[in-house]
């Protein structure tokens, strides 16, 4: 048997216009724990999905024992030896731990041979469970360890674990790792989905780190460091020019937040850039575009405020509506009377010329348009009326170099007639080349940090990432 | 007066129920609320109606109608309320509780016809006949036209307009296309206008009911509605929920259902052949949405 069970060769893998993957190889070795790290929306999972038949690379191979293989569904890794625990439970309640194990298999149902099988799994890695209890009655680790349990009686040889810890106990993490070592020492692979960098670097054998859709590291574990890992997920920042000094003067400040232990201001005059993980800072800058209540707290909010959700094909843009529209559906909320659809199709049509988004007129469909040309229409319907407050969430994911640096650029033109810019966005990056201060938002609140990407990725990730 | 006219103003007068209450459906559908109650929102109208003109007996004269209708309207909206509130409060999905409350209306007017408002006589389980000043006019005399019909045609318009010009109407089409843009880029209060809708279908509906009875039946009784609340929900799906559509595909289904009646009288022929051409084409209509709504799903699949 090869030493290389699974591996996975210059994936790429688009969704309509964003590249999700872009020529990403993997390979995963026999007998060792392999992290897969990496921020949200890197591609982990979608490589996991390609890699467990799920999803389909639009380039790129899979190879199994080092033959080239093409998994049409799920069923086909299976059958390969492939097996993968998702974040999400594919457990019946009411049926008992041998059923369920039972239920994935083929052929015909034997409750001594599953017995029989789970008691041989057992032995080998110490995951054990009372085949004849109910999964109703079982804890979220003993759920996990029977959706491993499952997969390994299909006799899988790699197992895939998407964020196997989120729902684990300290406890019970360390017995799954435990079970996951001797697993592996069995003879098995693991591949271990995370953006917990502790757990990758205390019980990972490789570890691969997957950015914006492309794999920025591949080492053993032995041979990096923690900073080396951060700099990795987040993005390590080329020599910039020093910034320009926007407007340390008394600009005035055109927004201001107080909230549980948030606190924050916004001035006329500067971008405020936001780092925060998993979307810790979410409710903050929905509270600041006013889409959330801002409940027991103070808080001075600008009547005029633009808002360029992450979600745009969601939250920004209904795809039913034409552009004209979806020009009338901002400040919807507050109008009243009829409405005055020539002035609304003007405004599209300015929108468009103005903001340079490529449509073929103010009656053409959202889902027509590009992701890059979505995002210039939606920046543009909400800079048009020039809101004093623009809040915006990773405003370039999965845009391309030019729409970015023309979302860049006009956010700088925001600022510099005088409006209070903040964005979060998840590269670093980008923080510190558009930014004139950044703040780091966490479970303990916020903190300013100096725009360098150590400090912010130690804030971010340090101590407090358990 | 030719007998021909007499049968297109029975189409008509079918229609006119099947219009409104078609009406009350688009509206729900338009704004992302799935009314399946205009039934029972239709027979609470019905009954609301008949109470107040029961009640005003010869004082009012022909101003009874006026309070009549609005009761019906008043109806009608707290019916629908009934749901709108257990889903704002609880999440009760407004698809099984405005079933649900259909049935209870149905068994309301059976227990009223035999009980409160059962005429003196206690022999029929029905109400009184409404005294002819109680009665909607007539709009083609010689026929049973009456302005019902009329008033179906403004509505028709009238929520057509609201739904393209008006602020309120985009704000409905917004939340009903998708709640979260409506929400985050339109700031759009999605739960206000939620409720908004489900009231102003519901109100529909119970006019539709009130109109009945003051236009057609003249009493309340078991039976007064051969399914029209659910009929509308195939007049407004075949009418794409265009309001103005409605009024043709309502149409359509009046006449489908009278002249079903007279091809029985005349020719034999079994009247609930109609009710097989009705369900074909409710299956029809449904199997057209869903490869629709299928499309966006691969739309969205591919993204």
């Amino acid at each position: 048997m090869s030493e290389t069970p699974l591996a996975l060769n210059d994936i790429t893998r688009r969704f309509a216009n964003t590249v999700a993957l872009d020529s990403v190889s993997l390979a995963i070795h026999k007998g060792k724990i392999t992290a897969l790290l990496g921020e949200n929306g890197a591609g982990k999972t979608t490589l996991m999905r390609i890699a467990f038949g799920m999803l389909q690379p639009d380039s790129g191979s899979i190879s199994v024992d080092d033959r080239t293989v093409r998994f049409t569904s799920p069923a086909d890794a299976i059958a390969a030896g492939i097996g993968m625990v998702h974040q999400q439970f594919s457990l019946i309640p009411a049926m008992t731990v041998a059923e369920n194990v039972a239920l994935t298999g083929r052929g015909q149902y034997s409750l001594v041979a599953t017995k029989q099988r789970l008691s041989e799994i057992a032995g080998k890695t110490g995951l054990r469970l009372n085949p004849d209890a109910y999964v109703a009655e079982l804890g979220s680790a003993d759920r996990q360890k029977l959706e491993i349990l499952r997969t390994l009686a299909h006799r899988a040889r790699v197992l895939i674990l998407d964020e196997p810890t989120a729902v684990l106990t300290a406890r019970d993490t360390v017995e799954l790792f435990a079970q996951l070592k001797s697993f592996a020492h069995e003879g098995g692979a693991v591949v271990l989905i995370t953006h917990k960098l502790a757990d990758a670097i205390e019980h990972a054998d490789e570890v691969t780190v997957l950015r914006r859709g492309r794999s920025v590291l591949t080492a053993p574990m032995g041979t990096v460091d923690e900073p080396m890992l951060i700099e990795a997920m987040l993005g390590a920042a080329p020599p910039r020019p020093t910034l320009t000094a926007a407007s340390n003067d008394l600009s005035r400040v055109v927004a201001s937040l107080d909230h549980a232990n948030i606190s924050l201001e916004v001035r006329s005059g500067e971008i405020v850039g936001v780092a925060a993980l998993d979307n810790a800072a979410t409710p903050i800058l929905r509270m600041l575009s006013r889409r959330r209540k801002v409940s027991g707290s103070a808080a001075m909010l600008p009547a005029k405020v633009g808002f360029v959700p992450e979600n745009r094909r969601d939250e920004a843009l209904i795809e039913d509506f034409n552009l004209t529209e979806n020009v009338a559906l901002a400040g919807a909320g507050s109008r009243s009377g009829t409405i005055d659809w020539t002035g609304v199709n003007d405004q599209a049509e300015e929108i468009i010329s103005r903001y340079h988004v490529v449509a073929s007129g103010p009656s053409a469909s959202p889902a027509s348009l590009s992701g890059g040309n979505q995002q210039r229409f939606v920046l543009g319907r909400e800079l048009i009326d020039d809101p004093d407050l623009i809040v915006l969430e990773n405003p370039t994911q999965g845009l391309d170099v030019n729409a970015e640096a023309f979302v860049h650029s006009q956010l700088r033109q925001a600022r510099d007639r005088g409006a209070g810019v903040i964005f979060y966005s998840s590269d670093l990056d980008e923080l510190i080349a558009v930014s004139d201060r950044v703040i780091v938002v966490t479970a303990d609140g916020v903190q300013s940090v100096i725009p360098d990407k150590n400090e912010i990725g130690q804030a971010l990730l340090g101590t407090r990432d358990s | 007066m030719t007998a021909e006219l007499v049968l297109v103003a029975d189409a008509l007068v079918r229609a006119t129920p099947l219009i409104i209450a078609g009406l009350a459906v688009a509206w729900a559908f338009r704004g992302g609320v799935f009314n399946i109650g205009a039934e029972g929102q239709l027979l609470v109208g019905a009954v609301a109606a008949t109470a107040v003109t029961l009640l005003a007996g010869n004082s009012l004269g022909r101003l009874t109608l006026i309070p009549a209708l609005a009761a019906g309207i008043i109806a009608g909206a707290a019916w629908a309320w009934i749901a709108a509130e257990l889903k704002r409060r609880f999440h009760v999905l407004e698809i099984i509780s405005t079933i649900m409350l259909n049935f209870i209306a149905i068994h309301l007017v059976s227990f009223l016809v035999r009980g409160p408002l059962q005429e003196p006589t206690h022999i029929y389980p029905q109400t009184l006949t409404f005294t002819s000043s109680a009665r909607l006019p007539v709009i083609i005399p010689g026929t049973r036209l009456h302005l019902g019909f009329a008033l179906a045609i403004v509505i028709a318009v009238a929520s057509s307009w609201i739904f393209r010009k008006t602020a309120l109407g985009f704000r409905i089409r917004a939340t009903g296309a998708s709640p979260e843009a409506a929400h985050t880029a339109g700031l759009i209060n999605v739960e206000r206008t939620s409720m908004f809708v489900f009231l102003a279908s519901g109100a529909l509906a119970g006019l539709a009911g009130a109109i009945e009875v003051n236009g057609v039946t003249f009493a309340l009784y078991e039976n007064l509605s051969p399914g029209y609340g659910y009929t509308a929900i195939a007049v407004a799906l075949i009418a794409g929920l265009n309001p103005v559509g409605v009024v043709f595909s309502g149409i359509f289904f009046g006449a489908l259902e009278t002249g079903a009646a007279a091809l029985q009288r005349e020719f034999a022929i079994p009247s609930s052949l109609a009710s097989v051409v009705e369900a074909a084409l409710i299956i029809a209509a449904i199997t057209v949405a869903a490869i629709r709504g299928r499309h966006t799903l691969v739309q969205s699949a591919r993204r």
